[in-house]
């Protein structure tokens, strides 16, 4: 055998040899356990703590007068953190700063923007055009969403 | 790109698009993906037309043709690592792969061109020359000479015949490989079949012929740049021959690409209407004045003029030299209009969205130049490490 073909030989068993052990190393551990995915990725989503809490066992236990005024209202079905965000920590610890009270008005807009694709049951104005000065919770109670 | 409201987005669109459709998802580096890899199979097939059907006229190109291909391949798949979302995260494609991913494969198809057709087709050609340099050259330069032999010593006649020998086999084993790489790179798009403007069979083979065409012109260009560079004289007799393939290699593909096209007008399927704006309209000026004009007629006419009619030779570097910019960038539009094109229009056939070059950011035509340029140093430093000028004449054996 020529003696290009034995280093040759050499280097392409290196190089395969150095491909097996990064492959090794950089495949994760569970990759392949149950399908072409990373096994141990089920368990951490499994893991992963819940954020969004019971609304019926926690926000409505302290805040009933405002859940009375939703559950009269066209927001009935809209679940609290819908608007204020997941309420986990504030559950845990009861500030005003570690849940969302948003008052933009883009953030009524996001379903409230008129939108030729959104479903006609929910009211929608022109953002550019409908009082364009003022904050939409200073005429509307965004719990009963009704002028005040 | 995120949109700050609806209106914003749809300012974008023509009639109907589905939500996902309003961004084009590939970008500028996706066209430079094909593009690139085009250019190296083409690069390699001109080196092979020398080596393997012993084209004479094309010898002062053949090492230039490989080193270019080599300096090309090795930037290929950086516009698509730079594409994706978590680059540091490429590897896996080599270490988990997915036998009915088509890009997965692509991963060992590279491999097994980069490693086993093109490094190993020049350690052969130059393995004897670097022996000699380690030799000659003090230093540093020596231990990378001795490091690129892997040691071996041995300049005998009968070691240069051995490399002669395997070099010839690895060229031929190359030629099936160069056409399957890029032949590869067509069919990642021709297999999308929910796309009409890309899902025909015909897709592998248009890449094949214009990544040749791509790549010979590279060639042309690189090689007219580095002897006006070293103030050589050019052989003009291989820069005639450059053309005369150039010219053969670009009438097939125009013929191809001109079969495909007849194809889809004759059949007329569904998605022909649609096509038929695309092409008319937001692909007006890459598709027939870019690729069509600059990119293939022109070149093609001048080309076959020179086939009976020869001018000065002043006259024809200058247009082989003006030539060979043209067909790059008729080539590089191919590729636009394919990777864009194609996301321009709905999958509903019912309308359009738009798509505008950022200039700044990965994804940008600056980011996106990096990619051809970057080759081009990696280029000039095998040229200073391997020069073709400095290498020892061939040996003949039977």
């Amino acid at each position: 055998m020529p003696v290009q073909v034995k280093r040759l030989l050499i280097a392409f068993a290196v190089f395969i040899a150095l491909f097996l052990v990064a492959r090794h190393f950089l495949r994760p551990a569970t990759f392949g356990e149950y399908g072409h995915y990373r096994g141990a990725a089920l368990k951490e989503n499994e893991d992963r703590p819940i954020k969004y809490v019971n609304m019926n066992e926690t926000c409505i236990t302290c805040h009933d007068s405002i859940a009375a005024v939703r559950d009269s209202s066209v927001h009935k079905s809209i679940n609290c953190q819908t608007c204020h965000g997941p309420g986990y920590k504030h559950v845990d610890d009861p500030q005003k700063t570690n849940i969302v009270k948003e008052h933009a008005r883009e953030f009524c807009g996001r379903c409230h923007s008129k939108n030729p694709a959104r479903a006609k049951v929910i009211k929608q104005i022109d953002m550019n055009e409908h009082n364009k000065e003022d904050e939409c919770i200073s005429c509307h109670n965004s719990h009963n969403p009704v002028l005040w | 790109m995120e949109f700050q409201s609806l209106y914003e987005a749809m300012s974008k669109m023509d009639g109907y698009c589905y939500p996902n459709e309003i961004e084009l998802n590939w970008s500028v580096l996706i066209v430079l993906y094909p593009y690139i890899t085009g250019l190296v199979a083409g690069a390699f097939i001109l080196a092979s037309l020398n080596r393997v059907f012993n084209i004479k006229a094309l010898k002062p190109t053949y090492e230039l043709s490989l080193l270019t291909a080599f300096s090309f391949m090795l930037v290929a798949t950086m516009p698509l690592i730079f594409h994706l979302g978590k680059p540091f995260r490429f590897y896996e494609i080599m270490t988990t792969p997915h036998l009915t991913s088509a890009m997965a494969i692509f991963g060992f198809v590279y491999l097994w061109y980069l490693m086993v057709v093109l490094l190993l087709e020049i350690w052969f050609d130059y393995r004897y020359d670097m022996t000699i340099w380690s030799k000659e050259n003090p230093g540093f330069k020596s231990i990378i000479y001795k490091i690129l032999t892997l040691g071996i010593k041995d300049v005998s006649n009968k070691s240069r015949i051995t490399d002669n020998k395997l070099g010839y086999f690895i060229t031929v084993v190359g030629i099936p490989s160069a056409f399957i790489l890029h032949g590869y790179v067509g069919f990642i798009f021709g297999s999308v079949k929910a796309n009409p403007w890309w899902s025909t069979v015909m897709m592998p083979v248009i890449f094949l012929f214009s990544a040749m065409v791509s790549g010979i012109a590279l060639v042309m260009f690189i090689y007219m740049a580095v002897s006006i560079i070293r103030k050589q004289k050019l052989d003009m007799i291989c820069l005639d021959a450059i053309g005369k393939y150039l010219f053969y290699i670009l009438l097939i593909d125009f013929v191809l690409e001109g079969l495909d096209q007849i194809h889809r007008i004759y059949v007329a399927e569904e998605s022909f209407d649609i096509l038929n704006l695309l092409v008319h309209g937001k692909l007006f000026f890459t598709f027939f004045i870019m690729q069509g004009l600059i990119g293939t007629l022109i070149p093609l006419l001048t080309l076959g003029t020179f086939q009976f009619l020869k001018p000065k030779e002043n006259i024809r570097k200058f247009v082989y030299f003006i030539l060979s910019l043209c067909v790059l960038v008729g080539i590089f539009f191919m590729r636009w209009n394919v990777v864009i094109g194609g996301q321009l229009f709905s999958k509903s056939f019912y309308g359009f969205t738009d798509f505008k070059l950022d200039m700044i950011g990965k994804e940008g035509f600056l980011g996106g130049m990096i990619w051809l340029v970057v080759p081009l140093i990696i280029l000039t430093i095998l040229l200073w490490l391997l020069p073709p000028w400095k290498k020892a004449p061939h040996i003949e054996h039977e």
